[in-house]
């Protein structure tokens, strides 16, 4: 397989594709809508299902249903399109089917704009519906990452049997890059045991059908802890198992900038420029929002000097990294809000100042 | 080596497109290369522009403060771009629209009568490749056959019919380029 010059929406929808989705449901938004578009061509070639649905509300319980049913299922959008999934969301994962959302982030609050924003990290990351659960939250940098992370999204999706988000910003569903497209996988036959659609739970042993039931609903109190009992289970495991971030120029850095999806690919130009300079300074990119790279920050707290979180909004990851590394170490915050991207320049020249006053604490540290 | 590229004008001038080539010829070369359009609420005959880098090596940041060049194929590009090129930088103007001049002499500054010469060669349509064709005798970090060879291999089955003129175009603007003194 060769690189093609692939647009970030087109790739994503077509390494969805090659994953084996069997079924997309979704109601256009910039800037995500290409994304659709790619579906609603590639979809019913292949004989599988597009459905553009009469809002993000009803695509989202379209997706509810084809996931209890057992199949490969996604939709996307775009940040208010989001919020207005969020019930369906929450129904999703409190009767643990699978499902995978694309979320092309853009500016707001309300209607914003369509300009690249990463201001819903809070909101995909800390409280995607209401009730106790995190999605797996995957942010690319790049759109050979997005197309990774779309078929690993499904993948995690089926194995934990919870809702995987694949977070970008308008820059990277807009921007074109190289990237290579993933193998073409057909489409599973085989349903899941707890599918309402399972082929063991329709087998009748000479007795009554068995039935599969798919719901969020526990009325006793005792029996909803119960199951949130379970669902924290779940959530620690994937916490301990599925931490990904990416690191360049950390081993011997003493400022280290942390930054994700596009603020991460600005910083790591920063930081390549700074080393240049002579600054000692590193990147760490986390990949996965949820499970956050709580104890690899941690770790780093211990050997670095000074953190700079760089993100396109008012500053949301950085209260985790905040709370992961202490307050020993200082943590300084650069953001740019309403759909701007910072410039290289601009992080460069606040990693020089963080770092010469880290330098004048150390001249003065008894 | 790492080229940073602007390129601004009308919607319909090509300025999608003409980064889109460099990308591609920077793509079939074995270089780094990302494209990054101007997206907002665009109109028609607003101004439109894109971001093309093509580098040695992975590109993090797919837009740059200042670009290395800007190619203005309008006014309000000339008077948006003009004070951003980096010193140093080369700034290619489309002079067939563009009656304005820098008063920066900290850059390289090419004006193309790209209108004319695309006019003259069949179709006014096929400007954009006479701006390119100048910024690639300024600044060869792609040849001006390997953007030929990504025209044969890229332009869209429906433009066929104009494939050899747009090369024709390309190397007009680009012998143009070669008589402006550095």
């Amino acid at each position: 397989m060769s690189k093609e010059l692939l647009k970030g929406n087109v790739a994503i929808a077509e390494a969805a594709v090659r994953a084996g989705c069997e079924a997309y449901f979704g109601y256009p938004i910039t800037p995500q809508t290409e994304l659709l578009e790619h579906m609603s061509k590639r979809m019913p070639e292949l004989g599988r299902v597009f459905l553009q649905a009469e809002s993000e509300v009803a695509a989202v319980n379209m997706v509810y249903g084809a996931a209890s049913a057992g199949v490969r299922v996604m939709t996307s959008s775009s940040s208010p399109g989001i919020s207005l999934m969020q019930e369906g969301i929450s129904y999703i994962a409190g009767s643990e089917v699978p499902a995978v959302i694309v979320d092309v982030m853009r500016g707001g609050p309300g209607l914003g704009n369509i300009q690249p924003s990463q201001a819903d990290y809070n909101q995909v990351v800390k409280q995607a519906g209401h009730g106790d659960f995190h999605p797996i939250v995957l942010a690319p940098s790049t759109i050979q990452e997005a197309i990774d992370m779309m078929v690993l999204s499904f993948d995690l999706a089926e194995k934990y049997r919870t809702i995987v988000f694949l977070v970008l910003d308008g820059a990277i569903g807009q921007m074109m890059e190289p990237a290579e497209l993933p193998p073409m996988q057909e489409v599973k036959k085989k349903r899941p045991f707890w599918a309402l659609s399972s082929q063991e739970a329709r087998r009748t042993n000479g007795e009554l059908p068995q039935k599969n039931v798919i719901t969020s609903i526990h009325l006793g109190a005792e029996a909803l802890h119960k199951f949130n009992e379970h669902l924290q289970r779940k959530l620690a495991q994937i916490e301990a198992n599925e931490v990904r971030y990416y690191e360049n120029y950390m081993e011997d850095a003493e400022v280290a900038v942390v930054a994700f999806g596009t603020a991460g690919r600005v910083a790591e130009t920063a930081v390549k420029t700074l080393r240049a300079e002579g600054v000692p300074v590193g990147l760490h990119r986390p990949i996965t929002l949820w499970p956050f790279p709580e104890k690899r920050l941690q770790e780093l707290a211990d050997r670095v000097k000074a953190f700079l979180v760089v993100e396109m909004n008012a500053g949301q990851m950085f209260h985790d990294v905040r709370e992961a590394v202490g307050r020993e170490v200082p943590v300084e915050f650069l953001g740019r809000m309403g759909g701007l991207i910072p410039f290289p320049t601009e992080v460069e020249a606040e990693v020089h100042a963080l770092w010469r006053r880290t330098e004048v604490l150390e001249m003065h540290r008894p | 080596m790492e080229t940073s590229i602007v390129i601004s004008g009308f919607g319909g001038q090509g300025v999608l497109f003409t980064g889109q080539l460099l990308a591609y010829a920077g793509m079939d070369n074995d270089k780094h290369v990302t494209w990054i359009p101007s997206y907002g609420p665009e109109m028609r005959g607003g101004t439109a522009n894109c971001t093309v880098i093509v580098s040695d090596d992975p590109v993090g940041s797919p837009l740059v403060a200042e670009p290395d060049v800007a190619v203005v194929l309008n006014l309000p590009s000339f008077e948006k771009y003009e004070g951003l090129v980096k010193p140093g930088g080369l700034l290619v103007v489309n002079s067939s629209i563009v009656n304005a001049e820098t008063l920066r002499n900290d850059i390289e500054v090419v004006s193309v009568p790209a209108n004319q010469i695309a006019d003259e060669l069949g179709s006014v349509k096929m400007m954009n490749m006479a701006a390119l064709g100048a910024l690639l005798a300024k600044r060869p970090f792609l040849t001006l056959s390997q953007v030929k060879q990504a025209l044969d291999d890229h332009l869209p089955a429906r433009k066929a019919d104009l494939l050899e003129a747009n090369k024709l175009v390309l190397q007009k603007g680009y012998e143009v380029g070669t008589a402006v003194p550095a």
